[in-house]
């Protein structure tokens, strides 16, 4: 009697908890990493890497945002689709990872997340990439669910909408990001001065 | 026995459930308007869906935090809010004597809401679904092209510190949902789709060419300027915000397959 007593609690439990943020993206493959080594090494507070997130590369394969600590995070958010200020973005881009010295970018990744991620799948963000000569291992192309996408615009104070089926609005921010997830660096605007940028990756990345 | 337990219990729960949502939230019908700002600025559909009856109070928040010690403010994350976190607190339990337990939570940030209710089982509101409602006065769905309504919402804009006054001291409105204006600001799961022409985000401005079909984005009703505020207010603010003006209520999806509908992410 006490066991089923004990098992109509735990059924009780469960229906009212919470759901980590993990749990949302309901994944097939993902191995469940253990999290004991949490204790040794604490995020500092304003770490993205405190959310933890899902997201597919362009190459299909499943990452927790947290795989990439260690490395300095050059992020901006685009959807590939889109023919206005984006491939300006990727063009700013592209001119920061040239600029900044090989030194420096072998610590470095220049990530893209996907604002659409229903248009953009994995293949199109490959293909996007290729378009784009931007298949080397240090460019990174992200999507995930919707709900962590809009969080994760939150989180980088990037807003965007969708204005019509295909196409979004959204703000041009390009993120500079240290080793533990912590953004060191903001630059607003299209085709700004990119020298400040330049400098913060240089500076954490050797 | 366990049999009969567990559907004694299943019953009790089903029961209470549909009691709660009946108690605490409104259904809210389907239906469409068109938004200060929005998609091609054309009409919004909005799915049938529910939504708090107040806004979310000092006292239901502490429940909260009591379960979820992560999100007491000596524990919360800096990335999730910041130090403006539950500032009208004394500690990370109780709140400062003028306070009322009975008046909205604020100085919580979009994730502590965001977080608060899917614990609930909830989500936040769309900017859609939270705007339709409260287009609402006493007696109309769309009460917009009144006068009285806009003065009182322009009036409640210039009455400092409302955000002390109880839950329930506003109007009632059409849905039965109380309290969309007069006493605090609300987070919206998507606050951050608001682009505004001249905003003070210098990435953000007028030419049309820099911008992904920003043409599109632009007032459809420049009259509603007690909206205009609002929808300013949520392109000013981040995520990680903890104002005292600035509380939140949950919504509920109804039809598991319209989940998506009101997103117009």
């Amino acid at each position: 009697m006490k066991t089923y007593n004990y098992l109509l609690i735990v059924l009780l439990l469960s229906l009212f908890a919470c759901k980590t943020e993990g749990e949302k993206d309901v994944s097939e493959n993902t191995t469940p990493k253990p999290e004991v080594e949490e204790t040794t090494d604490e995020l500092p507070g304003l770490s993205i890497y405190n959310l933890p997130t899902t997201w597919t590369n362009q190459d299909g394969e499943e990452i927790q945002l947290e795989d990439l600590k260690g490395d300095v995070l050059v992020m901006v958010m685009i959807y590939t689709s889109c023919k206005a200020a984006c491939p300006r973005l990727v063009a700013d881009m592209r001119n920061i990872h040239k600029k900044v010295s090989d030194k420096a970018n072998k610590n470095t990744k220049y990530v893209f997340v996907s604002i659409d991620p229903e248009t953009d799948t994995p293949e199109r963000l490959k293909a996007f990439a290729e378009e784009n000569e931007m298949d080397s291992d240090e460019y990174l192309f992200l999507r995930g669910t919707k709900e962590d996408t809009r969080e994760f615009a939150a989180v980088l104070a990037v807003s965007y909408k969708s204005i019509s089926p295909i196409d979004f609005s959204h703000s041009n921010i390009i993120s500079v990001f240290d080793q533990q997830g912590v953004m060191q660096h903001q630059k607003e605007g299209l085709g700004e001065d990119d020298s400040k940028t330049v400098k913060a990756i240089e500076d954490l990345a050797n | 026995m366990f049999f009969k337990n567990a559907v004694g219990c299943l019953v009790l729960i089903v029961s209470f459930l549909a009691h709660a949502q009946k108690e605490s939230m409104a259904i809210i019908e389907k239906g469409s308007y068109v938004p200060l700002y929005g998609r091609d600025s054309v009409q919004v559909d909005v799915e049938q869906f529910a939504i708090d009856v107040y806004p979310v109070t000092n006292a239901d928040f502490k429940e909260f935090v009591k379960e979820y010690p992560e999100w007491r403010k000596s524990n919360v994350k800096a990335l999730f809010a910041d130090s403006n976190y539950l500032r009208h607190w004394k500690n990370d339990l109780q709140l400062k004597e003028e306070e009322l337990p009975n008046a909205p939570v604020t100085n919580v940030s979009y994730f502590a809401a965001k977080k608060y209710c899917e614990c609930q089982g909830k989500r936040l509101p769309t900017l859609d679904e939270w705007e339709y409602v409260a287009m609402a006065d006493e007696n109309t769905p769309d009460a917009r092209i009144k006068d009285a309504y806009n003065e009182f919402i322009l009036s409640w804009y210039e009455k400092p510190a409302t955000f002390n006054n109880e839950i329930g001291s506003t109007f009632k409105n059409y849905w039965g949902v109380y309290d969309m204006h007069g006493l605090v600001w609300e987070w919206t799961s998507d606050f951050n789709s608001v682009l505004i022409s001249g905003e003070s985000r210098r990435d953000v401005d007028e030419d049309n060419n820099l911008f992904c079909g920003s043409a599109a984005i632009g007032s459809s009703d420049l009259m509603n300027y007690a909206a205009f505020m609002r929808y300013a207010f949520r392109g000013s603010i981040k995520a990680n915000y903890a104002m005292r003006t600035l509380g939140f209520r949950c919504a509920e999806t109804i039809d598991k397959s319209t989940e998506e509908k009101n997103e117009n992410l």
